[in-house]
């Protein structure tokens, strides 16, 4: 699965790092624009029809938080992925309150960073439409209501747990999730479980739908994280 | 050489004169100098009054003697009376006048004009007979006029001055008397001022050699307990504390340069590797991904360090709020489950339900994570045998106690302190991963919360309480 190129725009007012992002979204084959402070990043959101806006949080004439408040108050929906160098749990919860989307504490890995723009992005697209009741991929089945997942006509037996990784990674099928993204929207922990938990997790799941397929659709994607999808890279 | 050795004795006079205790000295001495002025005053001005008193009572009972002789034999009777008693020593004031300003009898020479004329009492200068009243130094008597029938009158008097002697008397001995308090208690004043200026000097000149980084050195204590020694023994106190935080801190940065010495330079060779000339593409990426990770590792413990300075610093505290504890607990032990099973090891759970906490879920499941996952690393059996981690969660009168045991080699006592510290990685413990923040990351988020973090043990193996105050009473 392709994704469509999305439209982002970079308020960051430390322009090494800014132009390190244009051009490392670009690379991806999406249209970045930048803006180096407050004010002017809130004139080319509100006019600029954008997918994602990446916000640094301290920025001069306007701080990202206010930003965002003032974008919020014009019904401005698009997604707001907040950058911060202060990167602790408090400054997080600030962030979703003031209306961010999601919340990146510096540094950050740019696997990471374009692994949930690309989310929020298509959480937006599919924001328009009604959440399916059934996702798949491949031969790969879940249905949200019934609960049961199947691989080909082989129903597959999962842990709760075990489920909603599963309906996480389909519903973002075909794009990369973190280790993060995992941790926090399967668990909702925002903290660092120092040792990589969560390979154990994948690495069950997988066992348990992939083993003895011809095609393995649970992939690691080494430095970034895992993606489910049906054609190999 | 005048000049050059002028500034210092002046100095230090000029600083005795500033200290608070001559100061205090002096407000205390003026003080002491009114009150007491007052107080003679008040004493003199008393018997001033009583010696009056006494005065006029004699002059009435004269008066009213003389009266008598006159009554009983006339004015005859009365010269006599008043001759003899005139003669004799100590003798009051008498004058008797005839209606028509004539002299009968009596000492007094001359009064001033027009006295006799109006009864009732004065206060007159006096010349007894042969005495010019004008004189450089006239007496002063209190005298009464009285008039007889038949238009005589009769002037009786006594003597005054015994009252103004007396009060010449208080006022030098009151003068005398607070020359000597004041000079006394000047110089009393100086003695104290310069032995507290002395002592007051020797704990500046201890803090300044202190400021000049002689941390070792301690301010004197005199040791009689007062507000001085008090002084001193709190900012010794405090030298102690700043001392040990100093000591825990170039220890962090000692173990900070050593431990991260260690992943920077493992990063730099894998550099290395995939720069070397004949390195092919697929070399450079495993060396490059190899980068990648170790980066993300530093960056996890910078992330660490930084988090427990902001909890030290007391931050995060707005984020509390009520969470289900009981919840957080099972989830963190499912979540470390999986990897139990997965390294050959056996978690277990005795989690009370129900047990919400007014807290950061976060960092209490940080916490939480960090206990399970040193128990997991390092409680491995001695024997070999596969690792026991139990994660309980009990309910406390006043008290949400979380533990992690295993059945490890646990931790001998006198290290448990270090295992807390920054950086305070045991020597058993080197050769695994690991950077030692772990629980000391515990420790601040225990002391966020107002709990505590206690390392016991497990015989064998090593307990980790995580207590955090809102026990049975709180919960709701």
């Amino acid at each position: 699965m392709i994704l469509e190129a999305m439209r982002l725009l970079i308020i960051e007012d430390d322009s090494d790092s800014a132009a390190y992002l244009v051009k490392a979204f670009r690379e991806e084959g999406h249209v970045a624009d930048h803006a180096a402070d407050g004010l002017n990043g809130y004139a080319m959101a509100e006019g600029g029809g954008y997918d994602v806006l990446v916000v640094d949080r301290m920025l001069p004439r306007m701080d990202g938080l206010s930003l965002i408040r003032s974008l919020r108050e014009q019904n401005d929906t698009t997604p707001v992925l907040i950058l911060s160098a202060l990167g602790q749990v408090d400054d997080r919860v600030k962030g979703l309150r003031a209306g961010g989307d999601d919340y990146l504490p510096k540094p950050y890995a740019f696997s990471e960073l374009l692994a949930r723009v690309e989310v929020l992005s298509r959480r937006r697209a599919a924001a328009a439409s009604a959440e399916p009741t059934l996702y798949r991929v491949a031969d790969l089945e879940l249905d949200r209501l019934a609960r049961r997942v199947t691989r080909g006509a082989e129903e597959i037996a999962l842990q709760p747990r075990e489920f909603r990784l599963l309906e996480y990674l389909m519903r973002n099928a075909g794009q990369v999730v973190t280790r993060t993204m995992l941790l926090e929207n399967v668990w909702d922990y925002h903290f660092d479980p120092q040792t990589n938990v969560i390979d154990v997790h994948i690495s069950r799941l997988r066992s348990k739908i992939d083993k003895g397929q011809a095609m393995p659709l649970l992939q690691t994607v080494r430095g970034a994280g895992y993606a489910l999808r049906a054609e190999q890279r | 050489m005048a000049l050059a050795s002028a500034p210092a004795p002046a100095s230090t006079r000029s600083r005795l004169f500033r200290s608070t205790a001559f100061r205090l000295t002096l407000l205390y001495m003026g003080v002491f100098a009114v009150f007491a002025t007052a107080a003679l005053g008040y004493v003199a001005w008393n018997a001033r009054r009583l010696i009056e008193a006494q005065i006029r009572q004699t002059i009435d009972a004269e008066i009213t003697g003389l009266a008598e002789q006159f009554r009983q034999g006339g004015i005859r009777r009365l010269v006599l009376s008043i001759e003899q008693r005139a003669r004799g020593p100590g003798a009051s004031l008498y004058l008797l006048m005839t209606p028509f300003g004539e002299r009968l009898a009596g000492n007094v020479e001359q009064v001033p004009p027009g006295l006799l004329d109006q009864g009732g009492e004065n206060e007159i200068p006096f010349a007894r007979s042969g005495e010019d009243y004008q004189g450089a130094r006239p007496t002063i008597a209190i005298v009464r006029v009285y008039m007889l029938p038949a238009g005589f009158r009769l002037l009786v008097g006594r003597d005054a001055s015994e009252r103004d002697r007396m009060r010449e008397v208080v006022r030098r001995a009151g003068g005398i008397a607070l020359a000597v308090v004041l000079t006394l208690g000047i110089l009393g004043g100086f003695v104290i001022a310069r032995r507290i200026l002395k002592r007051v000097d020797a704990m500046s000149a201890t803090t300044l050699s202190i400021m000049e980084s002689d941390l070792k050195s301690r301010l004197p204590v005199a040791g009689n307990g007062d507000e001085l020694d008090r002084l001193a023994i709190n900012l010794n106190t405090m030298l102690d504390r700043i001392a040990v935080l100093m000591g825990g801190l170039r220890q962090v940065s000692d173990n900070i340069a050593h431990d991260l010495k260690t992943p920077l330079t493992r990063l730099r060779n894998r550099a290395d590797e995939a720069l070397r000339p004949n390195a092919g593409p697929e070399d450079m990426r495993r060396a490059l991904e190899g980068v990648t990770d170790d980066a993300d590792n530093l960056i996890r413990v910078f992330n660490a360090l930084l988090m427990i300075a902001r909890l030290e610093a007391g931050q995060a505290r707005e984020t509390m709020a009520p969470f289900d504890a009981s919840a957080l607990a099972s989830g963190v032990a499912e979540l470390y489950e999986a990897l139990a099973e997965e390294a050959g090891a056996e978690l277990s759970c005795e989690i009370e339900a129900g047990v919400s906490l007014l807290g950061s879920r976060e960092l209490i499941g940080q916490a939480l994570s960090n206990m399970l996952d040193n128990a997991l690393k390092y409680g491995q059996p001695a024997d070999g045998s596969p690792a026991r981690v139990t994660l309980s969660l009990h309910r406390s009168l006043d008290e949400v106690i979380f533990a992690v045991a295993d059945r490890g080699i646990g931790i001998p006592q006198e290290q448990r302190a270090k295992a807390v510290e920054r950086f305070g990685r045991l020597d058993a413990s080197r050769s695994k991963p690991g950077f030692g923040l772990g629980l000391s990351l515990c420790n601040a988020v225990a002391r966020i919360h107002g709990g505590r973090l206690e390392l016991q043990d497990n015989a064998p193996g090593l307990k980790v309480f995580l207590a955090v105050p809102g026990g049975a009473d709180r919960a709701g």
